[in-house]
């Protein structure tokens, strides 16, 4: 008798679970691939291409579902790299050089607006339309939102247009990590507490 | 009356060195050769320049405007003329140019037209407002953060407190303590004109106890006023904007949020005083009180500097022995930084000067290891944990930083005072709160970036379905325009009235039908004269009656083939007409139509059956004529060729139907009916008398 008791209470139990976690899945249901959008967060959304897919988005989501490797995003890198890491528990492994170098410092694209003859080729090339202009008419690019991406280098015709270092100002400016132990530091102002 | 003080924890009491500049009153120092004014002098968005290069401005007069709302405006500290708007080393650590209007004096310091108010108490707070913000004055404690900003707090922001930040923890600097000194009156001045605008319930000044000169100084001038000297006990930092609220009124300013939040507004000390200046006397803020300090200054003191003047002036002025600067310092020795340029000018914020000997300031120590101490969590007056930031910081783990709230340090410097291992712990801070500031950046950069990407791409997909619509459009006009020519080619070609199909398709078929038509009907006129050539080379006797045999028997095949196709193509269409009646607009014309090909088919079958009937006619006449031929053969033909007469009238009975039906369908208005009608009378006529006159052969020939 007991054991069938037990039995039933089981059975009940599980029965009310299952309705609710059926409930639950149907009422609080996700739209899409959560980890794609965690991804496509970290990666710097420069829009370049070098990873070998069309944009952040879709290396994001080569991630997610095909196991693509986590190195392949030059303008994030290592930090990039290291926060995917992370977010997918894996181990971090070195940037590919395959699909190019980590820039030190972070670049726009600059036109040297003498030069161009106005093919809007460079303007189909940017993945921001970060680029204004018309046909046979002078080009420029918006600086703010320009990401650095190099793409509109190559479709020049007349190579009118440079990647030009954005120079630190003082808002961009910061701190240097100090060297660390047994270095000194010879921009710090000491003040030393003398008994 | 005495006010309670709430004791905010940590802190230190280093040395304070305020003696050496304290003793002397303020000075005024000659003109220097030129005046370097930056334009980035306060917190926000660098000023604009208003004059040009050339150009001769007046004393106060504005030389650059504020750049939207957290900005200042900026004046001509002296009469002159403006001899360059240029990059020039400026105030800040990284020692990084920024641009600057250089005036060089002409020594006549003429005013421009200036008025200040006699009376402020009548006068509405916005315009006071308005005047504090025309002045250009901002927060002189060391942030820079525009006055004018500060004073117009958020509707739902009542201010209960004004406290007036007269604290000057900072060991070496004085400027504010010889301020209180000989201008209390005007800082009680300003501060009840900050008071008007704001409204507050309590007015407090705040001031350290090390400073009794100064105490004493502005409770004489606050007397018969609601200000409300409090001293407080020295400490470093109380003079930290949210350390001095606590201490004076035990509020807690939660991380993040402004201390207007809380009902409160402090201000400094310097900025009282500008603000009465700009008031009362209608001048903008052109000088400050700067402290000259440290072992290599022979006249150390406070001295009254214009906006811009250079460092190397200031130290000409206090006689600094320059071979003897080890290390000189803009701002006190704690939260200051060192300068390398000497060529660098003082601006809004420039409280003081510190050229230090190499005794007084040596280099700092080699740094070593953590040792877990927790000195530095002791000492801290924001009670984070500074060995945790720093060990994270050094890892360059920034998330784990702010995790630890690293963003509410407000890096005064009692962690690296106290630590016995010398770690620049505020270094390493400033390091990571920069970092975190510049990933905050990139992060939103990154999603105005994706914005613009996504949007990017909908619009090529936009233009991508747009293109492929017109083109479609295109090609379907192309094809429609094909097919009207081909229409008007096959109608002029068959002359034949019949209805034109109004969709392409069925046009195209109908070429198809002519097509195929014309095809059976050319192969079998060739099957009949290969016939005929056939049976003349037969009655001839000629050789090549086998060859010919072939051919016919080829041609014979093509004929059948040609019809069979033909056939099928007619019943198809029939079919396909069935099924698809709503296709045409007129159901008449669509039985019309059937019933037209129905009468072809069956005129084309008589054709046949009158065509085999000849023949047998012929093979008959031939055989009866030779005299080879047997009886049984003459009968067999015989009764092929009845049966093939039997075939043609069943054949022509049945056409005759299809034509009264058609007849029937169109009414009396059908001009074709009665055409085909009259061929088939016609084709029945000629078979007639050739039937008659084979009999009549027949006869004679039996005759004979």
């Amino acid at each position: 008798m007991d054991v069938i008791t037990a039995v039933l209470s089981i059975l009940a139990m599980a029965c009310v679970f299952g309705i609710v976690l059926g409930y639950a899945a149907v009422r609080f249901k996700v739209e899409g691939n959560p980890v794609v959008d965690q991804i496509d967060a970290i990666l710097p959304q420069t829009q370049c291409g070098q990873c070998g897919y069309p944009g952040c988005h879709p290396y994001a989501e080569a991630i997610a579902n095909d196991h693509e490797a986590i190195n392949r995003c030059p303008p994030g890198g290592e930090a990039t790299i290291h926060e995917l890491a992370d977010l997918l528990g894996v181990e971090p492994i070195p940037l590919d050089a395959e699909h190019g170098e980590e820039k030190n410092l972070p670049t726009v694209a600059y036109i040297r607006e003498d030069e161009c003859i106005g093919c809007t080729k460079c303007i189909q090339a940017c993945p921001v339309d970060a680029i204004l202009g018309a046909a046979k008419l002078m080009h420029t690019v918006i600086v703010d939102e320009c990401t650095g991406c190099d793409l509109c280098v190559d479709p020049c015709p007349v190579d009118c247009i440079d990647m030009i270092q954005i120079p630190v100002n003082q808002q961009t400016w910061n701190w240097q990590r100090p060297a660390g132990i047994g270095q000194v530091n010879g921009e710090l102002i000491p003040v030393r507490n003398i008994p | 009356m005495s006010r309670r003080i709430w004791s905010f924890p940590g802190g230190i009491h280093p040395e304070e060195n305020k003696k050496q500049s304290k003793g002397t009153p303020i000075r005024s120092i000659v003109l220097p050769e030129r005046l370097i004014l930056s334009l980035q002098q306060h917190i926000g968005r660098p000023a604009t320049p208003v004059v040009s290069l050339g150009e001769t401005v007046l004393k106060g007069q504005i030389v650059a405007e504020a750049n939207g709302f957290i900005s200042a405006h900026i004046h001509a500290p002296t009469s002159g003329t403006v001899t360059d708007i240029a990059k020039h080393p400026v105030q800040h650590p990284s020692g990084i140019e920024s641009l600057c209007i250089v005036i060089e004096p002409d020594g006549k310091d003429e005013w421009i037209a200036h008025e200040g108010i006699n009376d402020y108490t009548l006068v509405e707070p916005d315009i006071l407002l308005n005047k504090i913000r025309s002045a250009g004055i901002i927060g002189m404690g060391g942030a820079g953060f525009p006055t004018s900003v500060k004073l117009s707090p958020l509707a739902d922001n009542r201010i209960e407190t004004l406290i007036l930040n007269a604290v000057e923890c900072e060991p070496y600097i004085t400027a504010d303590d010889l301020l209180m000194q000989e201008k209390a009156h005007d800082i009680i001045t300003g501060l009840l004109i900050m008071a008007q605008i704001l409204k507050p319930e309590n007015i407090l000044v705040g001031i350290e106890d090390n400073k009794p000169e100064a105490i004493h100084a502005m409770t004489q001038a606050a007397q018969n006023t609601p200000v409300e000297i409090v001293v407080v006990p020295t400490k470093y930092p109380s003079g930290g904007e949210k350390q001095l609220i606590y201490m004076l009124t035990g509020k807690e300013v939660p991380s993040g949020a402004l201390p207007a939040s809380m009902g409160v507004v402090n201000q400094n000390t310097g900025t009282a005083y500008a603000v009465c200046r700009a008031i009362v006397h209608g001048e903008p803020l052109i000088s400050r009180i700067t402290t000259l300090t440290g072992e290599a200054f022979d006249k150390k003191g406070n001295v009254e500097v214009l906006m811009g003047t250079p460092i190397n002036h200031l130290l000409e002025e206090g006689s600094a022995d320059i071979d003897n600067i080890n290390r000189l310092i803009m701002g006190g020795p704690m939260m200051g930084f060192a300068i390398s340029n000497i060529d660098v000018p003082v601006v809004k914020t420039t409280n003081c000067i510190l050229a230090s000997s190499k005794d007084e300031l040596p280099l700092p120590e080699v740094e070593n290891p953590c040792i877990r101490c927790g000195d530095c969590a002791k000492v801290c007056p924001v009670q984070l944990l500074p060995q945790q930031m720093f060990f994270y910081a050094k890892a360059q783990e920034f998330d784990k930083t702010k995790q630890y709230h690293i963003m509410d340090c407000i890096e005064c410097g009692a962690c690296s005072y106290v630590c016995p291992s010398n770690i620049p712990l505020v270094q390493y801070y400033r390091f990571a709160k920069g970092n975190i500031r510049r990933q905050a950046i990139e992060t939103s950069q990154a999603d105005k970036s994706r914005e613009r990407f996504e949007n990017h791409k909908e619009r090529l997909e936009k233009e991508a379905a747009l293109k492929e619509a017109k083109r479609k459009a295109r090609t379907e006009a192309a094809a429609k325009k094909k097919a009207a020519k081909a229409a008007l080619s096959t109608s002029s070609t068959s002359g034949s009235a019949e209805n034109e199909t109004s969709t392409s398709n069925e046009q195209a078929d109908e070429t198809k039908l002519l097509i195929l038509k014309t095809a059976a009907a050319t192969a079998s006129k060739k099957f009949v004269e290969a016939k005929k050539s056939l049976a003349m080379a037969e009655k001839n006797g000629a050789d090549n009656i086998d060859t010919l045999k072939e051919k016919i028997a080829q041609l014979e095949e093509k004929a059948n083939k040609a019809k069979d196709i033909l056939i099928a193509a007619l019943a198809a269409k029939k079919s396909e007409a069935n099924q698809t009646p709503a296709m045409s607009s007129e159901p008449l014309v669509k039985e019309n139509e059937e019933a037209e090909i129905k009468i072809n088919q069956l005129r084309e079958e008589s054709v046949q059956a009158g065509s085999a009937l000849k023949s047998a006619k012929k093979a008959l006449l031939a055989a009866k004529s030779s005299d080879t031929t047997n009886e049984d053969q003459v009968k067999t033909l015989q009764e092929t060729a009845a049966n093939a007469k039997g075939k043609v009238d069943t054949i022509k009975a049945a056409l005759r139907e299809a034509i009264k039906e058609q007849k029937a369908l169109l009414g009396s208005g059908d001009e074709s009916a009665p055409v085909t009608n009259a061929s088939i009378e016609a084709t029945e006529a000629t078979e007639a008398t050739e039937a008659t006159e084979a009999t009549t052969k027949n006869k004679t020939e039996d005759g004979q």
